[in-house]
Formats: structure tokens, C-alpha cells, sequence
């Protein structure tokens, strides 16, 4: 426990120059055969990293201007862009992607920090809670997918079987082009919250007592206290978590594309990353998907940059 | 822990008659909700895989399977060749975790404590792996796979396609390398004093501190490996060579629905035990991942 403490503050500051006299002492074999060594360990790393990292984010950028006429890559300038632009299923997409991030931040976004504001009071069974809440993250999609597949059958479903005992007016879920995407996005939730969940407890018990105590003191009912106390205590890691979540919803794909096969109904759960699947997987069009890649990319890179100003201003 | 922590509502207020009700009402229903919500679909997976045909379509559907039919596991294992498909994921998720700790535990040590020129801008160049969305470059690296440079191999249908690419972690090396950080140079300084090769100090020294990260690292390694979809889909389109997840999906629509769900029970089960085995592990990495991240 000490390790950290011991080495940590201490590097900044006397590292360098203890560093540079070693180097100086150091004679020139021994730094080479040092060197050598060291980039032996790197070397596999590396590797794998140029080949099926860096390669590909390099080759993404290439691909995106290039076509394929007659089985020769040519130079297509901005002609897959254009190409894309211009396509009726891009703006879809990216409508359905919005949607889906929306009503996605809606449920799971909110649905996790409230389960864990809740779970947080309990003072039994908390560590049952904390098992169910993650059990669907383990289990491979294709078994969650297909399990709300069958919930959402407007048959014999489960779903509407629930709703009808409650007198509820049965949905269509999955098959109407109104419901599909808020059906795929329950799913979702159901499937991803429990990370979410565990990350928000953990962040809820490092708030200090004594400051729902004092918000007490002032008179703070139950939502004044979860306002002025545990939202602002735990500011850094809900703003982190949306930003994450944001940019794993854009991208999202396993969901849509084994609940309703991808576009679904009147492409109503067409997603960008469904459609790169497309032009790739369907069409063998690498170039308009690269294309659409680049710019899912940039979108990304743009709300990303965006979002961290914002949350930095506000913070000050 | 849990007994002494204050929280939102106030101990005053827990303690009074009303207080108490409240309490136990909404800890009754909570137990219900979440137990129905999330053993539920499981509860049901298990038992309409041991219905019959006539028995599954049936509204309303049977709480209790009438007529308990094992055969169907049985079948499902058969005609769906799951012990092949459930061999094909070991060898892959294993074998991802072998290499991944292999490369990455090496590459973090050397970046940590052997400090090669030109290590930080290696290091940068990783962790910039991690402001790409990984599906943008799901299209490049298929055509890379397709044909790899300097070995010009074609690695679909081949076990590489799986293994190596599990490598580019960029985010294990960074655990990693930040839990090697915490290890104090004197040790290593003490090692060296004795003789001791970097190796020998990897081997004798830093695996032996470093038991907790490299079990959270693997856990997650080898889940990954396990609910992956997209990837093997792509690469793997042999159906002997599948994922479970893949050839189940690619099967499931010729094979009768009790059997298909019996299959999806049988899918779940190695990552559930998993989870039960390792939940303190696996909790623990989530939160400290991520806290301190």
C-alpha cells in the first residue's frame, strides 16, 4: 500500500535529473543493449498494434477516396462522399441514430443511476442486487437478443401477455416502425445497465455523510438532497459515463441488426454503423463505407471536443 | 462497511415506526421487480428450452413446464454441433488470452520500468487506438485480414483472426502499465544490483505483485472473446470454424424454437458460471478501471 505513495509523487520531481545522470553514466553499449531489450518486450505489442490498429486507421482514410472499377482500385476523389450524401438511407441513419441515442440516454442513462441511488439505501441484500443487476452483461447477445425477440412477439410474447393483465392495450414492439426502435432500445438497456449500475454504486459511496447531514440541517427534502448533494458529488464520473455511453450508443449494431435483422421496419431501426455494414458486407462497396466511417468519425470527434468544453465551463 | 455508511436517507428518519415500513415495503418490492426482471428471462430460457413443440407456441404460456423433455438440450447439442461450436470458442478465447498476456504484459513492463527511447510516443500512439469507435474500423481490418502486409496471409477462417487482433488492448496496457508504475523502483534497482535479467525481474518480481490486475485483465479478456458477434461473424464464415454466438445464430432459423432456446441455455452457461466464480474480481475491475482511470 505504500508502493504507490512511496514512488508516485516523488517521480516528477527528482526522475529527470536522476534519469539523465544515469544516462550520462551510462556508456553506449549499455544503453543500446538496454534499448534492445526493452523494444524486445515491446515488439509483439507493437506489432499486432501496426497491423490491426494502426494499419486500418490509416487505410480507413485512404479506402474512403478510393473505388473499385473493373477489380482495380482507382482514385475516386470526393465521389464516395458525395455518393453517400446523397443516398435517401444516410439521413435516415443518422435520424434513426439520433433517436436511438436519445431515447437510449432517456432509459439508459437515467435507468442505472437511479437503480444505484436506490440500491445505495439498502443495507441488505445489496450484494444479491449487485449480482442480477450485471448477469445480463455476461450472457452472450445472441441469447439476450433472441430472449427479447420471443418477449416481443406479438403473439404469444411475454410483453403483451404482461400488458394484458394490467389491461394494457397490446404493442407490436418489434414489427411497427413506431415501437421498433424503443423496443430495441429496452432491450439495450436491459442489456448493458449493469456496468453502469456498479460504476455509479461505487461512485455513490465515496459521498461523505456529513453532507446529507448538513443538507438536513438546512431543510433538504429527499429530491433537494439528491440535487444539491449526490448529483454535484458525483459530477466527474456521471459526465465521463455520458460521454462514454453517447459515443457507444452512435455506434450501436449487434442490438438492431439481430432484433430486426438490421433496417427493420420502413428502416425504422436503420443505424449509421448498420448502414457501413451494408455498403461493406452487402454491396462490397469498401469505399462508400469507409467514406461513412470518416464521417461517423469526425461527427464523433466534433461532439466529443464539444462536450468536454461544455463540461469544463460549467464546472468552473 | 454497509452499517456504518450514511446515506441519503437519514438513520433518524429509518428508525421510526413509519420509517421502518417504508423501508421494508420498498426493499420487498425492489427484491421482486429485480428478481422477476433479471432472473426471470433466464428462469424462462432454462424451462421453455424443456418444453414441447406445442407446449412453447401455447398462450398462455405454462408457467411450469407440463412435459419435461431433457432430449431437447440433448438434440439441440446434436443437430447444432455445439461441442464442436463450444471447442471453437475455448480455442479462440484462450487462446486471445494467452496472447494478450503474453504481448501486453511485456509491452507494459518494458514501457513501465525498461523506458525505451521513443516508449512514450509507443505508449501514445496505443491509448490514441482508444479515441477511434472501434466499428468505424471494423471495414479496414476485415480487408486487412483479408490479406495481411509483410506476411501476405489470408487469415479468415484461421484462428489468427481472433488471437492477434486481441492484442491491440489498448486499455489492458494501460492497466497495466499503471499498476507496474506503483511497483517501487528500489526493487527493481535491488534486482538488477543481484544479476537479475529484466526477465528474470519480470518473472520473479512484478507477475508475482501484479496477481490482482492480471486476473481482472484475463477475466474480461476472455469474456470479450465469448460475447463477441460482429467480428467473428466476418471473419470466421466456415461453419465449422464458428463462434457459439455465431453458429448458433447462423443455425437458429433451421432448427425447431425449444431446441434453438435449449442451445441459447446451454450458450449462456460458461459465461454465468464465470461471472458467479469471479463476480468479486470482475466488480472490483470494473469500478477501479474506471474510478481512477
Amino acid at each position: 500500500m505504500a508502493a504507490p505513495t512511496l514512488s508516485r509523487p516523488a517521480a516528477p520531481a527528482k526522475g529527470r535529473p536522476a534519469g539523465r545522470r544515469r544516462a550520462s553514466r551510462e556508456s553506449f553499449g549499455r544503453a543500446l543493449r538496454r534499448n534492445l531489450t526493452a523494444h524486445g518486450f515491446l515488439i509483439g505489442a507493437v506489432l499486432c498494434f501496426g497491423l490491426f490498429s494502426w494499419y486500418p486507421m490509416v487505410r480507413e482514410f485512404i479506402l474512403a477516396f478510393q473505388k473499385n472499377e473493373d477489380g482495380e482500385t482507382v482514385w475516386a476523389g470526393w465521389s464516395n462522399l458525395s455518393y453517400i450524401f446523397n443516398d435517401p438511407a444516410f439521413w435516415q441513419a443518422w435520424r434513426n441514430t439520433f433517436a436511438f441515442t436519445g431515447l437510449a440516454l432517456l432509459l439508459g442513462f437515467a435507468v442505472p443511476f437511479a437503480v444505484a441511488i436506490v440500491l445505495n439505501e439498502f443495507r441488505h441484500g445489496r450484494a444479491y442486487l449487485r449480482v442480477l443487476v450485471y448477469l445480463p452483461v455476461m450472457l452472450p447477445p445472441v441469447a439476450s437478443v433472441l430472449l427479447f425477440k420471443y418477449f416481443y412477439d406479438p403473439g404469444y410474447g411475454l410483453f403483451n401477455r404482461v400488458l394484458e393483465t394490467f389491461g394494457l392495450p397490446a404493442q407490436d414492439w418489434l414489427q411497427s416502425s413506431d415501437t421498433a426502435m424503443l423496443s430495441v432500445v429496452i432491450a439495450a438497456t436491459w442489456m448493458n445497465m449493469g456496468a453502469a449500475t456498479l460504476i455509479y454504486l461505487a461512485a455513490l459511496q465515496g459521498i461523505p455523510g456529513e453532507l446529507y447531514e448538513a443538507a438536513e440541517l438546512d431543510g433538504a427534502g429527499l429530491f433537494r438532497k439528491i440535487w444539491h448533494v449526490t448529483i454535484p458529488q458525483t459530477r466527474l464520473i456521471l459526465s465521463l459515463m455520458l460521454l462514454m455511453q453517447i459515443i457507444a450508443t452512435m455506434q450501436v449494431f449487434v442490438e438492431p441488426f439481430l432484433l430486426t435483422g438490421g433496417a427493420g421496419p420502413e428502416n425504422s431501426t436503420l443505424t449509421v454503423v448498420q448502414l457501413i455494414y451494408q455498403y461493406a458486407f452487402t454491396f462490397n462497396n469498401y469505399g462508400s463505407a469507409a467514406a461513412l466511417g470518416v464521417v461517423l468519425m469526425l461527427v464523433l470527434a466534433v461532439f466529443s471536443a464539444v462536450f468536454v468544453r461544455l463540461d469544463r465551463s460549467s464546472e468552473d | 462497511m454497509a452499517e456504518s455508511q450514511r446515506t441519503l436517507i437519514s438513520p433518524a428518519v429509518l428508525a421510526r415506526p413509519r420509517g421502518k415500513a417504508l423501508y421494508w415495503g420498498a426493499f420487498a418490492l425492489v427484491m421482486v421487480v429485480f428478481t422477476l426482471a433479471f432472473i426471470g428471462p433466464l428462469y424462462w430460457m432454462a424451462t421453455s428450452g424443456l418444453k414441447s413443440s406445442q407446449e412453447f407456441a401455447q398462450t398462455p404460456p405454462t408457467l411450469v413446464p407440463g412435459e419435461v423433455r431433457p432430449e431437447n438440450y440433448s438434440e439441440a447439442w446434436s443437430v447444432l454441433d455445439l461441442a464442436q461450436l463450444l471447442l471453437n470458442t475455448c480455442v479462440y478465447a484462450f487462446g486471445a488470452l494467452a496472447f494478450m498476456l503474453v504481448f501486453d504484459v511485456a509491452a507494459a513492463y518494458s514501457l513501465s520500468k525498461l523506458r525505451p527511447v521513443l516508449g512514450k510516443a509507443i505508449l501514445g500512439a496505443m491509448l490514441a487506438t482508444l479515441m477511434i469507435p472501434a466499428t468505424v474500423l471494423v471495414v479496414p481490418q476485415y480487408l486487412t485480414v483479408l490479406d495481411v502486409p509483410l506476411v501476405e496471409r489470408n487469415l479468415i477462417n484461421s484462428p489468427w483472426v481472433i488471437w492477434l487482433p486481441a492484442v491491440t488492448n489498448a486499455f489492458n496496457i494501460f492497466l497495466l502499465k499503471r499498476f507496474f508504475d506503483s511497483i517501487p523502483r528500489e526493487l527493481m534497482d535491488a534486482a538488477a544490483m543481484d544479476g537479475a535479467s529484466p526477465m528474470r525481474t519480470l518473472r520473479s518480481i512484478v507477475l508475482p505483485m501484479s496477481r490482482p490486475i492480471l486476473g481482472v485483465v484475463s477475466i474480461f479478456a476472455v469474456v470479450a472473446v465469448w460475447k463477441d458477434f460482429l467480428w467473428p461473424m466476418l471473419t470466421l464464415p466456415d461453419p465449422s470454424k464458428q463462434t457459439l454466438n455465431v453458429g448458433i445464430y447462423s443455425l437458429g432459423a433451421s432448427v425447431p424454437e425449444n431446441q434453438l432456446i435449449a442451445a441459447l441455455a446451454i450458450a449462456s452457461v460458461p459465461t454465468l458460471v464465470i461471472f458467479l466464480v469471479f463476480q468479486r474480481n470482475i466488480m472490483h475491475g470494473l469500478t477501479a478501471g474506471s474510478l481512477k482511470g
